[in-house]
Order: C-alpha cells, then structure tokens, then sequence
C-alpha cells in the first residue's frame, strides 16, 4: 500500500504534469525545428506566433461562448481551433509576404533573419496586446477534471491522491494526433517529401522541379497549425498571458535544441526531456521516500536535489552538456 | 578628490543656505512618488493625497504666523535609484524644501534617504516603503513611515494563523525585494511563535509552468499553503497548480494576493482560505474619502497614508515652531501618538490651533497613524476570510 502511494505522489506531481508541459513544448519545438530546417533560421517570434494564434483562438471561443455553442464536457476552443489556425496562417504567410519574402530573394546570411525575426516578434507582441490587453484571459470551460484528486483517493482508498485534468488529457492526447499527422504528411505525401528534399538540398531539390515559394508557404500554413495548437494547448491548462508565452521562448529553443534542430523526432524528444529535467531534478522526493521507506528510516529532510529557484539552470546545463558533446543534439541534426 | 571635495563642499553651503531660509514665511514640501514606473497608477492618487493635506493647511493660514505651504513634485520612477537621488538631490538643493513626502517604493526609498536626506540633513516621510530593512537603516532620526513595515505583517499572520490552530506552514514568495522581505519576517515570526515552515520556496513571476515549484511545496507538507506573491503574477499561477493537482486546499494570502481578481480566478475553490491587507475600521478613513470626495479616488492604495505623512510634516513644524528639518524631526512622534486630541482628516486647523496654544495632539488622520519603534506606523490590517466564493472581512487589528 506504501509502495502505491509512493508511485501515486510520483505520478500526480512529477510524470501527470511533466507530460503535459513536455507535451507543449514538444509542440512548440517542432514548429521550430521545422522553420530551422526548412526555411533555415532561428525563429524567435515563435512565442508571440503561438500568442496570436491563441488569441484568435480565444476570441472565437468567446464568440461560440456566448452564441451558447459548446462542445460538451470538452472545451470550447477545441471548436474554435481550425478557424484560430486559419487566422493564424493567414498571418504568417501574410508576415512572409510582407518581411521575410525580401530577405529570401536577396539570398540574406540566416543570422540577418533572425534579427528580421526578432523585429516580427515585437510587432506580434505589440499587436497582441493591443487587441486582447497584457492581462490574464481564461477561456477554459467544460469539465475541469479527467479524475480529480478527492475522487481518487475515494475510489481507491489510497492516502494520496492523483489527479489528471481534462487539459492535460486533452494536451496528451492532441499532440499525439498532431504529430502523428505531421509524420505522415512529411512521409508519405508528395508536398511534404519535396519539403524534406527542399531541406536536405535547396539547389537539388530546385533542379529536380520542386516549387519553393509553395514550400515556403506549405511550411508556413504548418507552423501556423503547430503553433496555434500548441499555444491553445498551454493556454487551456495553464492561462493566457501574453508575456508568458514570450517567455515560452527560451525552454522551447533549449528542447528543439537539445533535441537537434530541424529534426522533428528530436524536437518531440527535446520538449520531454526539457519539461522532465525542470520537474524532476528540482522534484522533493521526501513524500516519496517516506512512503517508501521503513519509518526509521524516514527522512527528516526535503530530500530535495536542488531548489526550485535552480530548474531553468537544470535545463540549460543540459542543453550546454548536449552541445559540448553531441553538437547536433540527441538525435542528429543540423549542427548551430 | 579635488572634484569630491568641491562637490562636498557645494553640497554643504547648498544646505546651509537650505537652513538659512528655514525660518521664511513659505514653506516647500517634496512630494517625490512614482509618477512613471510601475507604480504610476497609484502615484498620482498619492500626490492628490498629500497635497490635499498641503492645501488645506495653507488655506487655514495657521502655520508659523500664516506660511503658505507649496508642495513640489519629484519623480521618483519606483525603481530606478539614481534618477530618484538625483531627483531628490533637486528637490533639496534646487528647489530648497523643507522636508520630502515620499518616497514611495522600499529600494528608491532608501537610496534617497542615504544618499540625500541623511546628507542634507532632511526629514523624509514615506507613505508606502514597507520593506523591513528601512527599520534599522541609518537615520539620525530623519526617516518615519506612514505605512508599517512588513515585519508587522509578518507577525499579524502568524497571529491569524496560530488563531486558527495552523501549525505547520508551507510558503513560497515570489523572488523580489517585497516577497522574500516579507517571507523571511514571516518565517522568524511564526517559528517564534513555535510554528513549523515546512519549506520556503521562491517562484519567478510570468514563468510557463509551475508544476515543479508545486511538487517541492506538496512534498514538504504542512496544513495550509502561504503564497507572498502577487495575485496577477506568479502567485495565481501556484495557487492554480496547488488546487489542481489537490497538493493543498487552503491558503492564506498576504497583501499582494487580495483582490477582486483572486475571487475571480478562484471563487468557491479556495474556500477555507485565509488572509489580510492593510485596512482599518477607523473613523479617519471615512472622513477622508468625504473630504477628496470625487477629486480623485481616495480608496486607491497608499492614498490617505499620503494624506497623513504631508499632515505630519506640517503639524511637526507647528510643534516645533520652525520648518527646519533639524528641529521638526523631534516633533514628529509627538503629533502622531496619545496623549493629546485625536485629529482627523480635515481638522489640520484645529490641530495647528491647538499646537500654537502648546495643547498636546494624537494625529489619527485616514489611515489611524500611531508611530512605534524606529517612527514607523504600526500598521492596521483586516484579516480576511473565503466563504462561498466570496471575501469576507473578519475583524481589524
């Protein structure tokens, strides 16, 4: 019984919340990885890309809110999600037209886009602000809880108790299907082998008659979808906020990163890994241990590794330990 | 060292020359806040405060054989340290005041109170720094303070928390000068008073996930969570995890968490909860809010301790029978504390009638002053309480 409770304590503040925040950023990651990859630069305002999108999202949602549209105990923005990523790629591919389409056709050094990306991301911040205000939105609505601690602990008897919301279901879940799609797509769909052509060789792809304005615009409709669900994804279980998805930036960058940029299994396994590293090295395993060991043993510290303060320093030391010895991240890709 | 010794030497005929007009019929009042920084949407109902205090005064024409009080605006910008001593340098030796009202944020307090006010020889009151180093800065009996020092609220809820029989306490604060100031005077308090804090952890604010800070808290244990961080910050985001992931049920919340909001991000969830803020029950307030009446809001934080802190300057200088800095810093505690006639917002000519008559007074004012320790309010606090999804105030002390 000990043991359970251990493995309960475990599972609702370590694995349940680590899987869903890896989930997120894994998300966010592969919308990363995939502009590195194909479009070959750091896309800084990713963040604020994934701010706007939620914010569209946000806005529809309150639209089919008080139109008395629901989607039962699921959330509404679920709903509202494809009209959200629509907006979305309207943006982006709107941003490309306007910005990055010069810079592209006077064949710019990668690091002169990123600084254009970094002035993009200003102007999406500002732009989100402007419409949806720097504050906290809540939009989540339907059923709060999968399981809820208090059910748990009713249902099994256990001291301790476990509980799995709806959002980080639905997070889990999402992201499955998601990346499932944008395997398959890039695998086994014409389009989405001449963009991996396009990445691998841009002057090859180009002799053998590839389109690369339809690559370009493909990419971007992709990275509209990616992020606008990885930000609605955050923004359900979490809140919305626009500075916080600013902030979302940098452990994204350290996942797609670690997991080698441009490739999208690594973005997947960067985002795991970051999310893991920030919950668990910083994790205080006292509860656990008690459970687990006999009571004379039981410890009277916090059995904690280090302190919260600390988790953002876990994750770029690993980044740092990654790049030190596996320059290309875990799975190969293209060296920074 | 030549350049050092000029400018000493600058600074000190400047304030001689200060000195020397102490004894003129007008008297200058520096009223250095916030006006830009994060603190600006409050600043400007703070100013209105003080010179409301200001107006009054000069329109009864009772001070020193009928001075007329003028009171000058300095930015203090809340966190930037040297253009607020520089601002305040201005005020001193420029605009030559007698005294300052302000500052207003604990870090530019302190600033302007070593590096101008103790050089210049200038009494300071502020209305708003509450951080609990300002209590043992060096002084020379310049600086008091309207507002209490958060040392007091650390003791306040741990006299809630010990009413309610919690014992053992997890605490997370949101990692700046106003969260761990107020933790760690909390902590000493409630350990003091044979409480446990099972741990003290800092949150970042506007951070994506606080699972991890949550999972330490959980882990640690203790009868209710305290969370020194603010309501539209970090402080949410924590509360949220912790009732999510059923790690606590109940809270208490110290000043930066009370608002509207927290009941409107949480409602019936966080019932059970406990907490308190500044506030007081006495009649002061009301008379206050009745004498700006709609000139600008006079329930806006910090607004009546503003009020009280310019009254204080000038009631000192009646007592005194001077506006120099030098001789009004004695007099302060005198006006603000018993014995003597209580004096509420909008009797200040009384008070300056009843001091030139040598009749001893007790400044009540808005914000019910009483000066303990080093010339710091002692601080009047609601406790709070989370009924129904709804705050409720259980009683002031």
């Amino acid at each position: 019984m000990d043991f359970l409770n251990a493995i309960v304590a475990f599972a609702n503040f370590v694995l349940v919340p680590g899987t869903a925040y890896g989930a997120q950023l894994a998300l966010g990651a592969l919308g990363v990885t995939l502009i590195y990859g194909i479009l070959r630069f750091s896309n800084f305002a990713h963040g604020d890309t994934m701010a706007i999108g939620t914010m569209f999202v946000i806005l529809i949602t309150w639209g089919f809110q008080s139109a008395g549209i629901s989607f039962g105990p699921l959330p509404t923005a679920l709903l509202a999600l494809p009209f959200g990523i629509v907006l979305t790629g309207l943006v982006l591919v709107g941003t490309d037209k306007v910005v990055y389409q010069f810079y592209r056709q006077r064949k710019v050094k990668p690091v002169v886009l990123v600084m254009v990306s970094l002035g993009v991301m200003f102007i999406m911040n500002g732009l989100t602000r402007f419409i949806i205000g720097p504050d906290d939105q809540r939009f989540a609505d339907g059923e709060r809880f999968i399981i809820s601690a208090r059910n748990f602990k009713e249902m099994t008897g256990l001291d301790e108790g476990l509980a799995i919301k709806t959002t980080q279901g639905i997070t889990v879940i999402t992201a499955v299907i998601v990346v499932a799609i944008l395997f398959w797509f890039l695998n086994k769909t014409r389009t989405g082998k001449s963009m991996r052509a396009y990445s691998d060789n841009e002057d090859l792809a180009l002799l053998s008659g590839i389109n690369p304005e339809r690559v370009v615009l493909y990419t971007w409709l992709i990275v509209a979808a990616l992020a606008t669900v990885a930000g609605t994804l955050y923004g359900l279980d979490k809140s919305f906020k626009p500075f916080t998805y600013f902030q979302l930036l940098l452990p994204i960058f350290a996942a797609a990163i670690v997991g080698g940029l441009g490739n999208p299994l690594g973005a997947i396994a960067g985002g795991f890994v970051i999310a893991f590293s920030e919950v668990t090295v910083t994790y205080a395993f006292k509860k656990v241990a008690t459970y687990v060991m006999p009571e004379a043993l039981a410890p009277d510290g916090l059995l904690q590794l280090m302190s919260t303060d600390y988790k953002f320093a876990v994750s770029f030391s690993i980044l740092i330990i990654v790049l030190l010895f596996k320059p290309t991240g875990l799975l190969k890709g293209q060296s920074v | 060292m030549k350049k050092l010794l000029l400018a000493t030497t600058a600074t000190a005929l400047l304030a001689g020359a200060a000195f020397a007009d102490g004894h003129a019929k007008d008297v200058k009042i520096g009223i250095i806040l916030g006006f830009t920084g994060p603190l600006e949407s409050l600043a400007q109902q703070m100013a209105g405060g003080a010179e409301a205090a200001i107006k009054e005064v000069s329109e009864s024409g009772m001070l020193l054989d009928g001075a007329t009080v003028t009171g000058i605006r300095a930015d203090s910008t809340c966190v930037d340290a040297a253009a607020a001593t520089s601002a305040a340098e201005r005020l001193v030796t420029s605009d030559k005041v007698n005294a300052i009202m302000g500052a207003d944020c604990s870090g530019v307090t302190g600033a302007i109170l070593s590096n101008v006010a103790l050089a210049n020889g200038t009494v300071m009151i502020s209305p708003s720094a509450t951080s609990p180093g300002l209590s043992t800065a060096e002084d020379n009996g310049l600086f008091f303070r309207t507002a209490p020092s958060d040392a007091r609220q650390g003791v306040v809820m741990t006299e809630v928390l010990m009413e309610e029989g919690i014992k053992s306490v997890a605490l997370t604060y949101t990692n700046n000068d106003y969260g761990k100031g107020l933790a760690d005077a909390f902590q000493s308090a409630y350990e003091a008073a044979g409480g446990t804090v099972t741990i003290s952890a800092a949150h970042e604010d506007g951070k994506a996930d606080y699972s991890a800070e949550v999972g330490a808290l959980a882990s640690a244990g203790g009868d209710r969570l305290v969370v020194a961080g603010y309501v539209d910050q970090g402080g949410s985001g924590i509360v949220r995890a912790a009732l999510d992931s059923g790690a606590f049920d109940t809270f208490h919340f110290p000043d930066g968490m009370i608002s509207d909001k927290l009941v409107e991000n949480f409602g019936a969830e966080i019932n059970g909860s406990t907490g308190q803020n500044p506030g007081t029950d006495s009649p002061g307030a009301q008379k206050y809010q009745e004498l700006i009446g709609d000139a600008f809001n006079a329930t806006s934080p910090f607004s009546a301790e503003s009020y009280d802190a310019a009254a204080l300057i000038m009631l000192a200088m009646q007592a005194a029978g001077s506006s120099d800095s030098s001789a009004l810093k004695d007099k302060v505690m005198d006006v603000a504390n018993a014995p003597g006639e209580k004096i509420y917002p909008g009797e200040l000519a009384k008070a300056l009638e009843l001091l030139k008559a040598g009749t001893d007074i007790d400044y009540v004012g808005a914000s019910a002053v009483e000066l303990i320790g080093a010339g710091e309010s002692a601080g009047n606090y609601r406790q709070v309480t989370f009924t129904d999804g709804a705050l409720e105030v259980v009683k002031y002390r």
